[in-house]
């Protein structure tokens, strides 16, 4: 199929249709309203569910009864519409029930900015809820990556019964860029824990979806059974992407939109015979962090610089990940300020000596 | 070849569709492309752009904040970018409604009267594709053909007969650069 120039949101909400996703609960803001925008028309054309709840929380908590159904489900939002649905997220974390929740992350904290940035790293990768528990976050870098990611994160979410979120920056969004949309159905998983109507007759037990432990060890056999799954996750779904590292003399952190920026200003810095590499983490939980270090240990490798959208979130996974190998610095600044390449060569630069 | 444009103008005047328009052509010849608009508190009548890079390799920034090609449609848009422009670069003036002249001297400026050539072709409303086809006479960077090929798929169906004037209007901006 020929590629088709798509704007970010759209493409993400066309590749969660063709994901098998039938469910969509949403509450508009920007910059991410053209999901439910296009959604609107899009889930009648497939027999899907589109609903505009009356507020985050109620849309979230939509999310929860439909993923207890055994529905493929998904919920959008951007920065301050997502701390709204903490509460049900917790609560469907604590469930065990699958969905998957896209963020296109503008500038906080409160109601904040419109404007690009990645202030929820935190929030998306230490739970957002309370209660000590993961969720699968992937950052996408392109149109055609967040389509992708988009369309596996249903079979994701559901293979390990929980939430997926996908956590773009603004500029994902509303870019348009050529995308091949993934067509046709992902694998489904049998749920024979889902609530799906239950009689006498039925030859199963009754489907209960809870997230109240109150008998030990109840409680304490979930973050078992979390505990298990997410080494499953950390051994098998790390996703990132390695450039050009061989020979690097520094190698950059950064994901998401700041990734493509600073391949921008890595471009310039060979023109001119400085040889910089990049690890850019696409599943930010689970952490790349062997990766992060492997890149830092390299022998050409001097030292490391991350470059954020945010005051720093992501840069303390890469110093955990660096675990001192090699000298870490960052770029970036809180709110929506974007580094530019030009920033970032002359960070660099700093960082060799030269002018 | 590496573009890196930045159109822009008072919100109304199409500054978005044609940096669309663009990119659709560029997708059709091959290249790739990105389009990002400034998205923000904006309406009609308030100031509007987008960055549009066209590659021949995979794109690194789609924002771009040093454009090699400007196209401005309205004085705002030449006094917030001409001074990014990078040397050796391309602006394109809107010199129906802008009354100023350049004052750099190391990139080319074009000043087309591009409202004023739609009026003249009996259509107001394709100034911005008159200015379009003078980007591309400009800076080559796109052929006639590939945009024609968006412009058809972009007005097709209800709008196929708005397609004919586009491409005399398309025309027109290439010849005011010749």
């Amino acid at each position: 199929m020929a590629k088709k120039l798509m704007k970010g949101c759209e493409a993400i909400a066309e590749a969660a249709v063709q994901a098998g996703c039938r469910c969509y609960f949403g509450y508009p803001i920007t910059p991410q309203t053209d999901i439910p925008e296009y959604l609107s028309a899009r889930m009648p054309e497939v027999g899907g569910v589109f609903v505009q709840a009356e507020s985050e929380i109620a849309a979230a908590n939509m999310v929860y009864g439909a993923a207890g159904a055994g529905a493929r489900v998904m919920t959008s939002s951007s920065s301050p519409g997502i701390s709204l649905k903490q509460e049900a997220l917790s609560t469907i974390a604590g469930a065990e029930l699958p969905c998957v929740v896209l963020n296109v992350m503008r500038g906080g904290p409160g109601i904040g900015g419109i404007a690009p940035s990645q202030g929820d790293y935190y929030q998306a990768t230490r739970g957002g809820g309370h209660g000590d528990y993961r969720q699968i976050v992937l950052a996408p870098a392109s149109v055609q990556e967040a389509a992708d990611i988009m369309y596996g994160s249903f079979a994701l979410a559901d293979k390990y019964r929980m939430i997926v979120m996908v956590l773009a920056d603004g500029f994902i969004g509303q870019m348009m860029e050529p995308v091949d949309l993934p067509m046709g159905a992902t694998p489904e998983v049998e749920k024979p824990w889902a609530a799906t109507g239950w009689t006498p007759e039925s030859d199963r037990p009754r489907a209960v979806i809870n997230s109240l432990y109150i008998k030990e060890p109840d409680l304490t056999k979930l973050h078992e059974r979390f505990a298990a799954r997410y080494a499953e996750i950390e051994a098998n779904e790390v996703r990132y992407e390695a450039y050009q590292l061989e020979d690097a003399e520094f190698v950059i952190y950064a994901y998401g939109t700041m990734a493509r920026i600073c391949k921008s200003a890595i471009a310039i810095l060979a023109n001119e015979g400085i040889k910089v590499g990049m690890v850019r983490p696409i599943t930010l939980w689970p952490f790349p962090t062997k990766a992060v270090y492997e890149a830092a240990a390299l022998d050409s490798v001097k030292s490391t610089l991350t470059v954020e959208i945010s005051a720093g979130q992501m840069f303390d996974d890469v110093r955990i990940g660096v675990n001192g190998v090699k000298p870490t610095e960052f770029l970036g600044y809180a709110g929506s300020k974007i580094p530019t390449v030009d920033e970032i060569v002359a960070k660099i630069k700093s960082m060799k000596g030269v002018e | 070849m590496l573009q890196e444009i930045i159109f822009a103008g008072f919100g109304g005047q199409g500054v978005l569709l044609m940096g669309q328009i663009l990119s659709l052509g560029a997708l059709e010849q091959g290249n790739e492309v990105s389009w990002l608009p400034s998205y923000g508190p904006e309406m009609r009548g308030g100031t509007a752009n987008c960055s549009v890079v066209i590659s021949d390799t995979p794109i690194g920034s789609p924002l771009v904040l040093k454009p090699n090609a400007a196209v401005v449609m309205n004085q705002p848009s030449m006094e917030k970018f001409e001074d990014a422009i990078t040397p050796g670069g391309v602006m394109l003036v809107n010199s129906s409604i802008i009354p100023l002249k350049a004052h750099r001297e190391d990139i080319t400026t074009h000043y087309v009267p591009c409202n004023a050539i739609a009026e003249e072709l009996g259509n107001a409303k394709v100034a911005n594709v008159v200015m379009l086809g003078a980007y591309i006479g400009a800076t080559g960077a796109v052929s006639f053909d590939a945009v024609m090929a968006a412009i058809r798929a972009k007005f097709a169906g209800k709008k196929a007969a708005l397609i004919e004037i586009n491409e005399k209007a398309l025309r027109a901006g290439m010849d005011a650069v010749k």
